[in-house]
């Protein structure tokens, strides 16, 4: 009999894989991808795809001219990029798409070390820095449907956050018949999605249900439109995608509801205090950077660790 | 509160097979370090002759269990053999002849008292047979004045895949394990007695329930099938509730765990005085058409096994133990031993692209202690003291399910272990 290889235990893998993980979050996005297109023309197809391919490029050559191993099969910069693609306006300039990527791969995700070292989300970020950069642009929405219609007409400045009077139905705010990032105004697609990530154990109803369950409570308590607030903006999409990043949210259960809870928070002073008439981005971008402070103090107590009672000690 | 846990595929495929005694092989090898502890000294020499269950090796030390010699032959030799501690050891080579004969000093014990029982249990070169091998005469010979043990806990959870080895002593030695449990009951004045097996074994939970029914202090405890469940500090939080704090054992609350198979050879023992000269194993992997349970002698090595089972392909890697705990071997001659429980025999390549840790916390969540293997992999890397010793790495018992559910496929027990090692080495040197 030959000799056996040598290896460490266990010996048996579980079947998921960092690309696995990725693949199953890209078809969760796929609905709503495909809902943009459908409501917003293929432009907004168009952006999606572009944002996904400057990702990989970009990735591709920091790895190509940093002499790193190449990361790209992990599709985590696809799933980069087609989250930031969701959270554009569909009408925006191409380059300054390819510039938001550039923000979110290079500077965001490996300036600080690649795939699971970021301390913000990629996305999230470039979404902000976009905003920053050229808000004109970045709050310039095609209004739902603009097929036939001329340039002017398609183009609408409001959003049902900004601008009250627009505010169309329950059911057409959960359909998404109205104006908004490509990839957050399909309440019904975000859903689906998310529901099949949760049922496929990639992320836990944990973080959404906190978060979304905090504005909700805020929007209760402060007299707004409760059903209006959870479906507008970029709450769901945030909420079930960008809040359940691995690598930019606390490690425990306890420090994902604090992370959670936080977003909610801040999320519903910017809408109903700020003057952005949206807070889900920043929210978000705010509690990552806490994120660090909340895994230091949440962290799970070892077994038999505990400090005993005065009671149990006595004994 | 729930422990942590994971959920396995099972693979027990031996399960439903009787066990069957392994052909005589044509020599044996015993290693004279088969257990935690002090190594035996051989007490007999190259070229002498030896009878099945006549003493080889023995120690002085208290901390130690005899070695029998498991066949009759002729000692023809020595050699070396690492065993699970990572410790290279001698070993005698045993030719066998075809004629078969048990040793004249075999006799059943006479036990009357706590003292005979301890004393019969190290003669017996009895160790925990359900993998860890420590000499199961320390754990009966804790101080009475410290801990008062109120519970026995029966360890039956076998919660790895693919073993069915503890699971067939139920079956098939079920009158054993109660006799072992009634024994040591008696003696060390244990008042009750849980046996804990998984529920996915129904017929074994059925058996055993049965043949505890006359008995009001001994229950059965079906457990949920999740690993690790056999870990001895899970199963007592998980039976009794009690947690057993960091560095100190399930005595310290009041219970004995021991193995299954480990009592029932004690209730064996106490029959027939035939020392610890043979074990159930199980043979299974993706290469074995037929799995089953076999009764091979110690120190038969794992080439004449493979020989004996119907492999498709011979294997380019085995574990002696489950797939989570178990250990490879680059010697195909490598010997059971006292402790092993399987031999698995694969043949595929695996292919496990490891990436960068992407923080999802399947880890945290799957780790029974608590810790957070994420960062002891860090902590580690730094080389770091004082964060290793704040995140309590020497609570992991390398049950490798952090590594299991890991998606980016990071050897992160392995880690732990070398955490572990490198605390323990700096203590040293202090």
């Amino acid at each position: 009999m030959p000799e056996l290889l040598i290896e460490p235990s266990p010996h048996i893998r579980a079947k998921a894989s960092t690309q696995k993980i990725m693949l199953n979050v890209l078809i969760a996005l796929f609905p709503s991808v495909a809902a943009g297109t459908y409501i917003f023309g293929l432009r907004a197809l168009v952006i999606v795809v572009l944002c996904a391919t400057f990702c990989v490029i970009f990735e591709a050559l920091f790895n190509v001219i940093t002499k790193r191993p190449q990361t790209v099969s992990d599709l985590s910069a696809v799933v980069t990029g087609v989250l930031l693609g969701m959270n554009l306006p569909p009408s925006l300039p191409i380059y300054m798409a390819a510039i938001g990527c550039f923000a979110a791969i290079v500077v965001v995700k490996q300036f600080f070390g690649g795939i699971g070292q970021n301390f913000a989300n990629p996305a999230i970020t470039a979404r902000i820095i976009l905003m920053l950069s050229f808000g004109k642009y970045m709050t310039s929405w095609t209004v739902p449907f603009p097929y036939g219609k001329s340039a002017a007409d398609a183009i609408s400045s409001a959003t049902p956050l900004a601008s009250p009077e627009v505010m169309p139905s329950y059911l057409d705010m959960f359909l998404g018949n109205r104006a908004g990032c490509i990839g957050e105004v399909c309440i019904a697609a975000l859903l689906l999605g998310g529901i099949y990530l949760i049922i496929r154990g990639i992320i836990e109803p944990l973080t959404p249900v906190c978060f979304i369950g905090t504005v909700a409570l805020c929007a209760f308590i402060g007299g707004h439109d409760v059903p209006m607030q959870l479906m507008s903006g970029g709450l769901i999409l945030g909420a079930f995608f960008m809040a359940t990043d691995y690598a930019t949210t606390p490690i425990t259960r306890a420090g994902k509801v604090i992370f959670a809870i936080g977003c909610g928070l801040i999320t519903s002073m910017i809408r109903f205090f700020g003057i952005y008439p949206e807070g889900v981005s920043f929210s978000i971008l705010i509690m990552n950077i806490l994120v660090p402070l909340i895994d230091r103090y949440v962290r799970p107590t070892p077994l038999g660790t505990k400090k005993k009672s005065s009671k149990e000690a006595a004994k | 509160m729930r422990l942590n846990s994971i959920k396995l595929p099972h693979f027990n495929r031996a399960a439903e097979s009787r066990s069957t005694e392994l052909r005589l092989p044509p020599k044996v090898i015993i290693s004279m370090s088969q257990h935690g502890g002090v190594p035996c000294k051989p007490v007999v020499q190259v070229g002498d002759d030896v009878k099945t269950g006549q003493l080889i090796g023995d120690s002085d030390a208290v901390m130690s269990a005899p070695i029998y010699s498991s066949v009759t032959g002729k000692v023809t030799g020595k050699t070396e053999i690492i065993n699970i501690f990572g410790k290279i050891h001698e070993a005698l080579i045993i030719e066998t002849v075809p004629n078969q004969v048990m040793s004249e000093d075999i006799a059943p014990p006479v036990i009357n008292s706590r003292e005979d029982l301890i004393a019969a249990v190290k003669k017996s070169g009895l160790v925990g047979l359900g993998g860890a091998g420590f000499p199961t005469h320390i754990k009966l010979s804790y101080d009475l004045k410290i801990n008062e043990v109120d519970t026995l806990i029966v360890n039956g959870a076998e919660c790895e895949p693919y073993i069915t080895s503890d699971y067939r002593t139920f079956i098939e030695d079920g009158d054993r394990v109660i006799e072992g449990m009634l024994l040591i009951m008696k003696h060390l004045n244990i008042p009750k007695a849980v046996i804990g097996i998984e529920s996915d074994k129904p017929e074994a939970v059925m058996n055993m329930t049965k043949l505890a029914e006359r008995y009001d202090n001994i229950t059965v405890s079906a457990l949920p099938p999740r690993y690790p469940q056999g870990a001895e500090k899970v199963l007592v939080y998980n039976i009794t509730g009690r947690t057993i704090g960091k560095g100190q054992f399930p005595v310290s609350v009041g219970c004995l765990v021991l193995n299954c198979s480990t009592i029932a050879f004690i209730g064996e023992y106490a029959r027939t005085g035939i020392p610890l000269i043979k074990r159930r194993i199980t043979v299974d992997g993706s290469i074995v058409n037929k799995p089953r349970n076999i009764i091979v002698p110690i120190g038969t090595r794992a080439s004449d096994v493979v020989a004996a089972a119907d492999v498709r392909v011979l294997p380019d890697r085995a574990y002696m133990g489950g797939p989570m705990m178990g250990q490879t071997f680059y010697d195909p001659d490598t010997p059971i031993m006292k402790y092993t429980n399987a031999l698995l025999l694969f043949a595929e390549t695996k292919e496990n692209v490891q990436t960068a840790c992407i923080r999802c916390g399947r880890c945290v969540s799957a780790c029974s202690m608590g810790l957070v293997p994420t960062d002891i992999e860090h902590a580690f890397d730094k080389k770091d003291i004082e964060w290793l010793k704040q995140l309590h790495v020497e609570l992991c018992m390398n049950c490798g399910a952090c590594s299991y559910v890991c998606p980016a496929k990071r050897n992160i027990s392995e880690k732990n272990q070398l955490a572990k090692l490198f605390l323990r080495e700096n203590k040293q040197k202090k």
